[in-house]
């Protein structure tokens, strides 16, 4: 159920980025697709009731903690994936920013130079 | 001699560091390290040819760590790209007198070749997505690299389609990582054949055909290319067409289908789909163009098309247990062309950058009888069409043909009779820019039209030469079996390819 939520939210952004019109419209439809691939992998790797992973030694009577904690791995992944889209999110928005200047709009109904 | 795999990414990364420190006032400085640094990658690529080797990360052992994979195919398209890439750097030298801020696009340039061989030695799909979005960042910033009205809007198309296909291969890996508890390609596909396709499987796969598919411009994800390509800086457009599309798009998807996730009937039909649309559309769409390299980039998806189809006749064969001897043909085919391809293409795309500096403009209506003026670029534009038409001598000539021979095997005439279709109208469109471009009379304006300085001649003659030469490639047995076969091997030992890798 919570991943075809994800999904959904995948979808909506892809809608956004696709259909609209306006260039920062656009530009938020894709930042919601990383979120919505951001938690898709985060909850890859949740447990419920899951323990935080870090590695210490488990107090007498607990299992060891690769047993009962959620997978690491997933969130060093997101955590890289948000690194990324920092980068490309920061190149987009000053392509709008110059795209601005020389169009004076950010409908992209009316920057179309390029046919054919 | 082993080569430590990690110089193929570290060298130019270091570089494109080291290039920004040196600063805009001492160009001839930055271009030489620059040079250096390409020339250098080709060395290795070449001397790493035919080799097999596993590079950890780290050393972290494989299950937890990271590893770069060198075997047949890798070894080719790193081949590939250090070739295409030291021309247009050469190239670039010069060209790039025109525009300011010199080091920024050379470390924008070796930033998006340290990309591409991530991509094509990268042995973790994380790590693939993360080298791809590097490339695809760097890509994207030197299509806008001019500023202009054109440049911008091209480059926030080619922005965003390429991040929409970026974020379906990331969503594709997460749901690889949830089904099979791995990242490292060998893992997967153990896994994948442990378990068989399910559905989930399958939708992981069809998100990666569509996110490689909109980096390749295979034809319903093409919208972006025809924009993105014309308005860079010629050598990028080179670049561009000639390894990027490839390295991202055809290899990502061409490793995934054939050694991670096993060729299977359907999706045989698929790729054969993919490969005729953008045959058939990408060159009719060409044949009505006016602007000199929105024709080329419109050829591009149109040969891109023909590599599709090889590897999908190859999978088509394997996946019915055909002869592998047919199957290895049309693979070889598609391969060959692939490489072909970025010879010949990267060669039309500078011929045309030379053209541009000399005339001022990119359409053909206003253009004629350069020949008289720019011989050596009419010689190289000449040698390029002949190629990319499919004349015999010339290397596009005898992987049409392997193509050809390949589809009738598969006893598919309709797709061989296509093929020859439209490489036929390849050639009439290519005779139609012959005839505006270097033929015919010179307008009164173009009379002082000059040729291009020496070192961009040297860059388009080096191409201009593999385009006869590689012809050797499939005609000589030797070389055949040292470059071309290893890499059919991969692509043909499907599955099992990845999984004897772990013994290294």
């Amino acid at each position: 159920m919570l991943y075809a939520l994800c999904f959904l939210l995948f979808m909506i952004g892809l809608y956004c980025a696709l259909v609209k019109k306006n260039m920062v419209k656009i530009v938020l439809g894709l930042v919601i697709m990383e979120y919505a691939a951001n938690l898709f992998l985060i909850m890859v790797g949740y447990r419920l009731g899951g323990a935080a992973p870090i590695l210490s030694r488990p107090p007498a009577g607990q299992p060891v903690a690769a047993l009962h904690s959620v997978d690491p791995l997933p969130q060093a992944l997101v955590l890289t994936a948000i690194v990324i889209s920092l980068g490309s999110l920061a190149l987009m928005v000053s392509i709008c920013i110059r795209t601005y200047e020389r169009y004076g709009t950010f409908d992209i109904g009316q920057i179309r130079r390029l046919k054919g | 001699m082993s080569i430590p795999l990690v110089l193929f990414v570290a060298l130019p990364l270091g570089a494109a560091f080291v290039l920004p420190l040196i600063g805009d006032r001492r160009r001839m400085a930055a271009s030489w390290l620059a040079n250096l640094t390409t020339g250098a990658l080709l060395i290795l690529a070449l001397l790493s040819l035919g080799q097999r080797e596993v590079y950890l990360m780290g050393r972290w052992t494989l299950p937890l760590g990271i590893n770069l994979v060198l075997d047949g195919l890798s070894g080719l398209m790193l081949v590939t790209t250090a070739v295409v890439a030291a021309a247009a750097m050469l190239f670039s030298i010069r060209y790039m007198d025109r525009y300011t801020a010199r080091a920024k696009f050379l470390s924008l340039f070796l930033l998006m070749v340290t990309g591409i061989n991530g991509v094509i030695l990268s042995g973790d799909l994380f790590n693939l997505f993360v080298f791809l979005e590097i490339a695809s960042i760097a890509s994207c910033a030197l299509v806008g690299f001019g500023c202009e009205h054109e440049e911008l809007e091209a480059s926030f198309k080619y922005m965003v389609l390429g991040s929409v296909g970026s974020l379906f291969i990331l969503f594709a890996v997460a749901l690889i990582y949830g089904m099979t508890g791995a990242l490292n390609m060998t893992y997967v596909a153990r896994a994948i054949r442990e378990t068989d396709m399910n559905a989930g499987l399958a939708f992981a796969l069809s998100l990666f055909i569509a996110g490689f598919g909109l980096k390749a411009a295979l034809v319903p994800f093409h919208a972006w290319l025809p924009d993105a390509h014309p308005s860079a800086p010629a050598p990028i457009s080179a670049m561009l067409s000639g390894v990027l599309i490839k390295a991202l798009g055809v290899y990502g998807l061409a490793r995934l289908i054939f050694n991670v996730f096993g060729v299977s009937v359907p999706l045989g039909w698929v790729l054969i789909a993919l490969g005729v649309l953008s045959m058939v559309i990408g060159v009719f769409l060409a044949v009505g163009q006016w602007d000199f390299k929105r024709l080329l980039a419109y050829h591009s998806i149109s040969q891109m098309g023909y590599v599709v189809l090889g590897l999908g006749i190859g999978a088509l064969i394997a996946a019915r247990q055909g002869d592998a001897v047919w199957a290895s043909l049309a693979i070889l085919g598609g391969l060959f062309h692939l490489v072909n391809h970025a010879v010949f293409k990267s060669l039309l795309f500078l011929t045309s950058g030379s053209v541009e500096m000399a005339t001022g403009t990119r359409q053909l209506k206003r253009m004629g009888g350069l020949v008289q003026r720019l011989p050596f670029t009419g010689a190289a534009a000449g040698v390029a069409s002949a190629s990319i038409a499919g004349v015999p001598p010339f290397n596009g000539f005898w992987s049409k043909l392997i193509l050809v021979m390949a589809a009738v095997q598969a006893r598919l005439f309709a797709l061989a009779a296509v093929t020859v279709l439209v490489s036929f109208v390849t050639l009439l469109s290519f005779l139609k820019v012959q005839r505006y471009v270097f033929l015919g009379a010179l307008p009164e304006d173009l009379r002082n039209a000059q040729e291009s300085k020496s070192s961009m001649l040297v860059a388009m003659g080096f191409l201009a030469v593999l385009c006869l030469a590689m012809s050797l490639l499939v005609l000589l047995p030797a070389l055949r079996e040292t470059v071309l076969q290893p890499a059919v091997d991969v692509l043909l030992a499907g599955v099992d390819n990845s999984i004897t890798l772990v013994r290294y």
